[in-house]
């Protein structure tokens, strides 16, 4: 930035970069800053004329057990899901990028967003019909095997991760995908010019070099996974109560927007925490 | 051409003056959104009805005072209606000018809950019973107790409502407490704790249950009386208990929001619902008990509505929800999110 002293280089400079940061206060910043401030309110203005401000919505989540056991909880649900998305996505970008070449790649991507362009409940509920007992999946394997099916997995945690994997896997393949794309042939050429087995290549070159991409795609997956309410809703049944489900609950049944607004906060300032502790660590295992 | 546009203009801005286009707030699927009633409607006045549907009734109350408006009539819960009252959310209703409100018993009409300062609020339109219904296909003997929820032998086919006010009743009932005035909330909850285990999941909404039952999915669950009705008409084999520990009654009321611009057409719909030709309609298709005792009258002798809401033995059992207080209310979510985080 320091380069640009001319001023017709920072007039066109401002003029082409105020759309962007136009949008962002516009659709980022003024919401989110609405919701802060309702974070600190007794009630909402327009419904009590009496409202004031207070640090209780934010004391309650230390008051009561339930929103530290539920944030665990959803936590715990990002790890897992990004862990199976991460096992999942990378080998699926790594042969994508590196092994198919041409048409059948450009299909396969295609193939990899194509869930994106259905609306995410549809895809839920397409899972609770795939899942649910005597649904799909049990007919498809009794038909198959001999002996009968019960495989009770609708209603259960293992359908909420299910569901959400299969939700975000298109962002860690995309991410790695490019990462690994970009990743110069020469360079492999060589590692295998000199003796290096297949293995080291991955160890050594590609997963290191595409490691940004991958640590893009894990964020995209953990920090949206955490905060999710409508998968373990529907796909979750009794075991469906996460920390999303709790503020959805405040918004939408108890119309208590402060301290669903105080409960949000709570969780968006765990998650950059979270992110803020793992970058060193993760900045030093790249070098 | 210039009378022509003239003409057409006046005819637009008279049509306009007789004809309205009121919007109701309901759960969807709740009677006013039949397809023939809503012609019916329109053929007698004139006027059309466009719905749009709440999921809870803390979202219809979130709507009302968040759209202003927007809504022309609102069905509110009889228990919800001293809030939306207090709110001044809705508006006092002229009963005079409702035909059809004579044959609405004093005992409803004159509901504490639906009247404030010598004003009537909410017109009394239906009421049935909180309780549940069960699979016929799945249970040898229709079973006499709330208890039956808990038995061993369907675990993991049960469902309740995604309700912490329903799931405490709930719990009252099973320990034999008052539901307007749970003293023992711990042994409750304790009851309840109990039940979650058995569940299959929660339920939300009526079409939700109905997929739930058709999936064969659940043996038994909590349910209202008209849906239970409504199910049945559908094909399913449902059967609605009114257990002998007893079972929550509610009164369902249509009100004006304070904000509508077409209280006329409002109350002439409203008059419309209340009309025994319509319920007697509504009901062979599956409804919940007319608060008209003229409609009730009107049905065939062996209606559910009429032989058994109608039966004083049965009315007895029936403990009709009082209003809850915001801090009741709150500490009934945090029993209930508390029971629901630990699973």
């Amino acid at each position: 930035m320091a380069e640009i002293t001319a001023p017709e280089d920072r007039r066109r400079l401002v003029t082409l970069l105020s759309p962007a940061y136009l949008w962002l206060t516009l659709a980022v910043f003024l919401p989110l800053s609405a919701m802060l401030f309702f974070s600190f309110l007794t009630d909402l203005p327009q419904d009590a004329p009496d409202w004031g401000f207070t640090l209780e919505n934010y004391l309650s989540f230390g008051e009561s057990e339930v929103y530290a056991t539920l944030l665990w909880k959803s936590l715990k649900l990002g790890v897992t899901v990004t862990f199976f998305c991460i096992l999942i996505g990378y080998p699926c970008a790594l042969v994508l990028a590196r092994t198919i070449k041409g048409r059948a790649r450009e299909t396969l991507f295609l193939l990899v967003i194509l869930p994106f362009w259905s609306n995410s409940l549809v895809r839920i509920f397409s899972w609770a019909i795939v899942l649910r007992g005597n649904g799909v999946l049990e007919r498809g394997l009794e038909a198959v095997l001999p002996w009968d099916i019960r495989l009770n997995l609708m209603f259960t945690t293992h359908a909420v991760v299910i569901g959400l994997v299969h939700s975000y896997l298109p962002y860690v393949i995309l991410t790695s995908y490019l990462a690994l794309q970009a990743i110069d042939d020469d360079i492999v050429d060589a590692a295998r010019s000199m003796g290096a087995s297949t293995l080291t290549i991955l160890r050594r070159l590609l997963l290191p070099l595409s490691l940004p991409g991958l640590l893009a795609g894990a964020v995209l997956v953990f920090v949206p996974v955490v905060g999710s309410f409508m998968e373990p809703r529907i796909l979750g049944g009794r075991h469906g109560t996460y920390y999303g489900t709790v503020i959805e609950d405040q918004f939408v049944a108890v119309y208590n927007w402060p301290l669903g607004a105080a409960l949000s906060f709570v969780l968006l300032a765990v998650v950059l925490l979270i992110l803020g502790l793992s970058t060193p660590i993760l900045r030093r295992a790249r070098t | 051409m210039k009378t022509l546009l003239l003409t057409s203009a006046v005819a637009l801005a008279a049509s306009g003056a007789v004809a309205d286009e009121i919007r109701v707030l309901n759960w969807q699927g709740y009677g006013t959104d039949l397809d023939w009633a809503v012609d019916a409607f329109a053929e007698a006045t004139g006027h059309t009805v466009v719905h749009e549907y709440f999921n809870s009734e803390q979202e219809m109350l979130t709507k009302l005072r968040t759209n202003p408006g927007a809504y022309d009539v609102v069905m509110i819960n009889a228990a919800f209606t001293p809030q939306a009252i207090s709110e001044e959310l809705i508006s006092p209703i002229d009963t005079a000018t409702l035909e059809n409100f004579a044959g609405i018993p004093a005992s409803f009409a004159e509901d504490p809950k639906l009247n404030a300062d010598g004003q009537t609020y909410g017109v009394p339109w239906t009421w049935g019973l909180t309780s549940f219904a069960i699979n016929t296909e799945a249970w040898d003997d229709t079973p006499t107790s709330i208890l039956a929820l808990w038995d061993e032998a369907h675990a993991g086919r049960v469902s309740i409502r995604d309700d912490a006010v329903e799931a405490m009743q709930l719990g009252a009932l099973a320990t034999g407490q008052d539901i307007n005035d749970i003293r023992d909330l711990d042994a409750a909850a304790a009851k309840i704790a109990e039940l979650l285990p058995n569940l299959r999941t929660f339920w939300s909404s009526e079409n939700d249950w109905n997929q739930f039952m058709a999936a064969g999915e659940l043996d038994a669950a909590t349910y209202w009386s008209g849906s239970a009705s409504r199910s049945a008409a559908l094909g399913l084999p449902v059967q609605f208990v009114i257990p002998e520990e007893g079972a929550v009654g509610w009164l369902d009321g249509l009100s004006i929001p304070a904000t509508s611009e077409h209280k006329d057409a409002a109350l002439q719909f409203i008059d419309h619902m209340i009309d025994p030709d319509f319920y007697v309609k509504w009901d062979a298709e599956g409804a919940p008990a007319s608060a008209n005792a003229e409609a009730a009258d009107a049905l065939p002798d062996d209606a559910f509505n009429k032989a058994v809401l109608g039966d004083p033995e049965v009315a007895a059992r029936v403990h009709f929800q009082a209003p809850i207080d915001d801090e009741t209310r709150e500490k009934y979510l945090e029993v209930w999110q508390g029971l629901k985080a630990s699973q």
